[in-house]
């Protein structure tokens, strides 16, 4: 070859040195598990379907909602969002308004109409499912998708369990519940309403079923003992809740004492303001003891409940009521005082807790039943092989969130009964804590505020109390996520690389990392945003 | 201010990419067909500022320029670690050239391009000289600066790691006071380099009344390639001086390479502006003002101020050179404070 002057070897590229060799630690692309995800009650994997949302595809995001519990609806204006409590953001300035972002989805979902996806084949198999609540629908919409025939029991005239006869309409309006509780049944689910099951054995055994899924709600309200007279009106929250849906209103006069200090006691208080009464609570501890959840009560208060703290009804009377004054002892215990103090009062709503009623699981043989539920294993069945329960029946604390996760965990477990495995849940990743993000990368951005309906008309009408996000405001929100963990194709890790060892490839492929070149210097992992590199120890 | 305003709020645009972007507003070096002008298998350390940000201002440059661009690269580490005989990093057209002359080489590619041009080439070919802070600052600083008052068109950048790396990390004219080198004073009440000598340069290049001077760090992505852009659409002569750490020269580790040139900006150790002929037009305002510090504890050619007994009066004058930056080149955004 005839080389210029001065010249001896032939151009070479640096492709040839491969600095790969220099490293002691790589970078490896890992998903953890964000602390959304982890602490969701129904298993919903809120980073992915925001990652969805926040490119304005919204039916992709319900999708992917829908995936894990099929109301996102009703969750966005229910669950109270434990998800949120949690969220990494809330260490920069507010948490992701996830329940907002959830509720846009589900109301976007029944507007436009879009329908859940029926099973592709069918597997023969027939399922119970005892309760049209929560948990129930949740767990008739999973086994829908597995391909497993479906029928659902429900003593009740209408879908929705608890969802209906224990929140109030301006919390849930009705046709958002219709709407999802129709969705399901659309798939495929037969229902059969008005039909109490008196003994599960004898039911399953005359409609041929081959498992059964008990999710049964807490609709028996707990009594407690109060000298009254033959006139005075005491009732319960749960009846009053429930004939609110009915034709006949409940007559509980103008003024209604409320006894309890559950989330129970506040939706009855203010359905009972919004029906004319001039509602008190009357609970025994202080607020910060209260079972409630503290915005409920600070909403009722602002509708103008009235609560006496400290305070046990110790006698009804036709027109009137005793209370006795509390003071908390050195152990937080409510000890009564002596002081006694009358109130007027038209009727006593008594608020104090509900229990299951478990009568069609008499005579069930290998069942435990303990506090008033029903212990079931870590796959959800009972003692009774093929008799799985969920939701309120079970030990757990009752909530709708919950009621859904047990809907969906049932049946999973149920397909692999009826397949004779057992289902093991995937591992889960390590959780995407706050530390293991850089987040000078995320723009500063304050939460969204949903609106809330003026007072007037919170005080007079069942109109919903809590309005939702419109796109512009539900898309600023998605984009506040984080993306705690998972990759959401930032391309700081190729921009970052100072020898070009990480390869692009292309939309929603991320990257690989090149070995040959990449000289473990870590950069990619320091400034990832989200925590998605981790650096690993070389082996040679 | 960022030259975009903050459009997702996902990651703003403080991210290299965006997927929220349309392609054409998203950063060169997101792009998958980027031009990688420095490629990989350089020897440049691990964590190398120099490397990453003479890839970010060449493929920005290769972008502006559609690819017409010829480089002068004066020697030093940049050199060392890209092209040793006979292998080369670069993806471009590239000129070795001396330590101190890389200016004069490159005031004369364009000067033969220009001739080329009268006699028919129809490529408008551009021309960039590159160099550390020792071949610009102080070996080449009279070539660079009879390049500035011929106002030839030649965009000039300079990457300022603080001193002399690859040969053994000594003092520069653009040493910042207080920090260690091989040359400066070890021990003794007052170690590490002097106060109140060195030289700044883009304020040297503004005295010029060139174009365009502009400074940028290898944190601001998108801060560096809109200078760099903008610079190719001015003719004449235009500087960029990007800070860029140096894990061996700073004593840092090499995954803090980006994070310590964000502390530079946010404590005000280096401010990040522009200036167009002579007069600064706009700057970079901190995000998140930080104590000098912040910047100074995580590198060990400070480790002498953070003692047994902290050096507080020498920690005092480096905040106060970094609130005179402050106030002179209005880093501060006095509206949103």
């Amino acid at each position: 070859m005839n080389k210029p002057f001065a010249i001896t070897l032939d151009p070479g590229s640096s492709l040839a040195n491969h600095t790969g060799s220099w490293r002691t630690e790589r970078p490896v692309y890992v998903d953890r598990l964000p602390p959304c995800n982890s602490q969701c009650p129904a298993g919903e994997d809120i980073q992915g379907w925001l990652f969805h949302a926040e490119s304005g595809n919204y039916e992709k995001a319900w999708q992917h909602l829908t995936r894990d519990n099929p109301f996102p609806a009703i969750m966005g204006r229910v669950c109270y969002h434990s998800c949120e409590n949690v969220c990494n953001r809330g260490q920069l300035d507010a948490p992701v308004g996830i329940n907002s972002v959830e509720r846009f989805l589900g109301d976007e979902a029944i507007r436009r109409a879009w329908k859940l996806v029926p099973p592709a084949a069918e597997t023969g198999k027939h399922v119970l499912i005892v309760g049209a609540g929560p948990s129930g629908m949740s767990a008739a919409y999973h086994l829908r998708r597995f391909g497993h025939r479906v029928t659902v029991y429900e003593a009740g005239p209408l879908l929705g369990g608890m969802m209906r006869f224990g929140i109030p309409k301006y919390r849930l309006p009705r046709d958002v519940l219709d709407a999802e509780m129709q969705r399901v049944v659309d798939m495929g689910v037969e229902v059969v309403l008005n039909t109490k099951v008196d003994n599960i054995l004898d039911t399953m055994q005359t409609g041929k079923f081959d498992a059964a899924f008990l999710a049964v709600g807490a609709h028996i309200a707990k009594r407690a003992f109060i000298p009254s007279g033959e006139v005075s009106k005491v009732v319960d929250a749960i009846s009053v809740l429930r004939s609110m849906e009915g034709e006949n209103k409940p007559m509980l006069g103008r003024r209604v004492i409320v006894y309890g200090g559950g989330n129970t006691a506040i939706d009855v208080a203010r359905t009972a303001k919004r029906m004319g009464a001039e509602p008190i609570i009357v609970y025994r501890r202080t607020r910060d003891k209260m079972p409630a959840h503290d915005f409920e009560i600070e909403e009722a208060l602002q509708e103008g409940v009235m609560i006496r703290w400290l305070s046990t009804i110790k006698q009804a009377g036709d027109t009137n009521i005793t209370i006795e004054k509390m003071e908390l002892d050195a152990s937080g215990f409510p000890q009564p005082t002596g002081e006694f103090e009358t109130l007027e009062a038209d009727s006593v709503v008594l608020a104090l807790g509900q229990d299951v009623d478990l009568s069609l699981l008499e005579g069930v043989p290998g069942l435990e039943v303990s506090d008033g539920v029903v212990k079931v294993d870590a796959n959800m069945m009972t003692g009774q092989p093929g008799v799985f329960a969920g939701g309120d029946m079970v030990p757990t604390e009752r909530n709708i969130t919950i009621g859904v996760g047990h809907g969906k965990k049932a049946a999973r477990n149920i397909d692999a009964w009826l397949r004779g495995a057992t289902y093991v849940a995937p591992p889960k990743h390590q959780v995407a804590t706050f530390d293991k993000l850089n987040t000078w990368y995320y723009a500063d951005a304050p939460k969204t505020v949903r609106p809330m309906l003026d007072i007037i008309r919170r005080q007079s009408t069942f109109d919903e109390v809590q309005g939702g996000l419109d796109e512009s405001t539900a898309l600023f929100e998605a984009r506040r996520c984080l993306s705690c963990g998972n990759c959401f194709e930032c391309d700081n890790c190729y921009g970052v690389c100072p020898d070009n060892a990480v390869i692009k490839l292309g939309p929603g492929k991320r990257f690989e990392f090149n070995y040959d070149y990449c000289k473990g210097c870590g950069m990619c992992v320091a400034e990832c945003p989200c925590g998605a590199i981790n650096m690993v120890p070389e082996n040679n | 201010m960022s030259f975009q305003p903050v459009k997702f709020y996902q990651t703003g645009t403080f991210t290299v990419g965006n997927r929220l972007l349309a392609p054409q507003e998203r950063s060169v070096q997101a792009n998958m067909e980027r031009t990688n002008s420095l490629n990989s298998g350089h020897r440049a350390c691990q964590g190398c500022g120099e490397a990453l940000g003479a890839r970010y201002a060449i493929d920005a440059a290769m972008h502006a320029t559609d690819n017409q661009l010829i480089a002068a690269n004066a020697t030093g580490c940049l050199e060392v670690f890209s092209t040793p005989y006979p292998e080369t990093s670069w993806q471009i057209p590239w000129m070795h050239s001396l330590f101190g002359n890389a200016p004069a080489v490159a005031t004369g590619i364009a000067a033969a391009i220009k001739i080329k041009r009268q006699k028919g080439l129809k490529d408008d070919v551009r021309v960039v000289a590159q160099g550390g802070d020792g071949g610009t600052t102080d070996i080449g600083f009279g070539c660079l600066s009879g390049m500035f008052e011929r106002n030839d068109d030649v965009l000039y950048i300079c990457y300022d790691n603080g001193g002399y790396m690859n040969t053994g990390v000594q003092r520069s004219s653009a040493t910042p006071p207080a920090a260690r080198t091989a040359t400066t004073m070890p021990v003794g009440p007052q170690p590490g380099n002097v106060f109140g000598q060195g030289k700044f340069m883009p304020a040297i290049a503004m005295a010029h009344e060139i174009p365009y001077v502009a400074t940028a760090t290898v944190a601001d992505l998108r801060d560096l390639e809109h200078k760099v852009k903008k610079a190719m659409t001015f003719r004449g002569a235009r500087y960029i001086h990007i800070l860029v750490p140096c894990p061996l020269g700073w004593g840092s580790a090499s995954q803090d390479t980006i994070k310590l040139s964000r502390l530079a900006k946010e404590t005000g150790m280096f401010p990040v502006f522009e200036a167009e002929y002579g007069e600064l037009t706009n700057s970079s305002k901190i995000r998140r003002l930080l104590p000098v510090e912040e910047y100074l504890r995580p590198q060990k050619r400070f480790a002498h101020l953070f003692g047994k007994s902290p050096a507080v009066a020498t920690i005092a004058r480096l905040q106060a050179l970094a609130d005179k930056n402050i106030r002179k080149y209005e880093m501060l955004d006095k509206e949103a404070n």
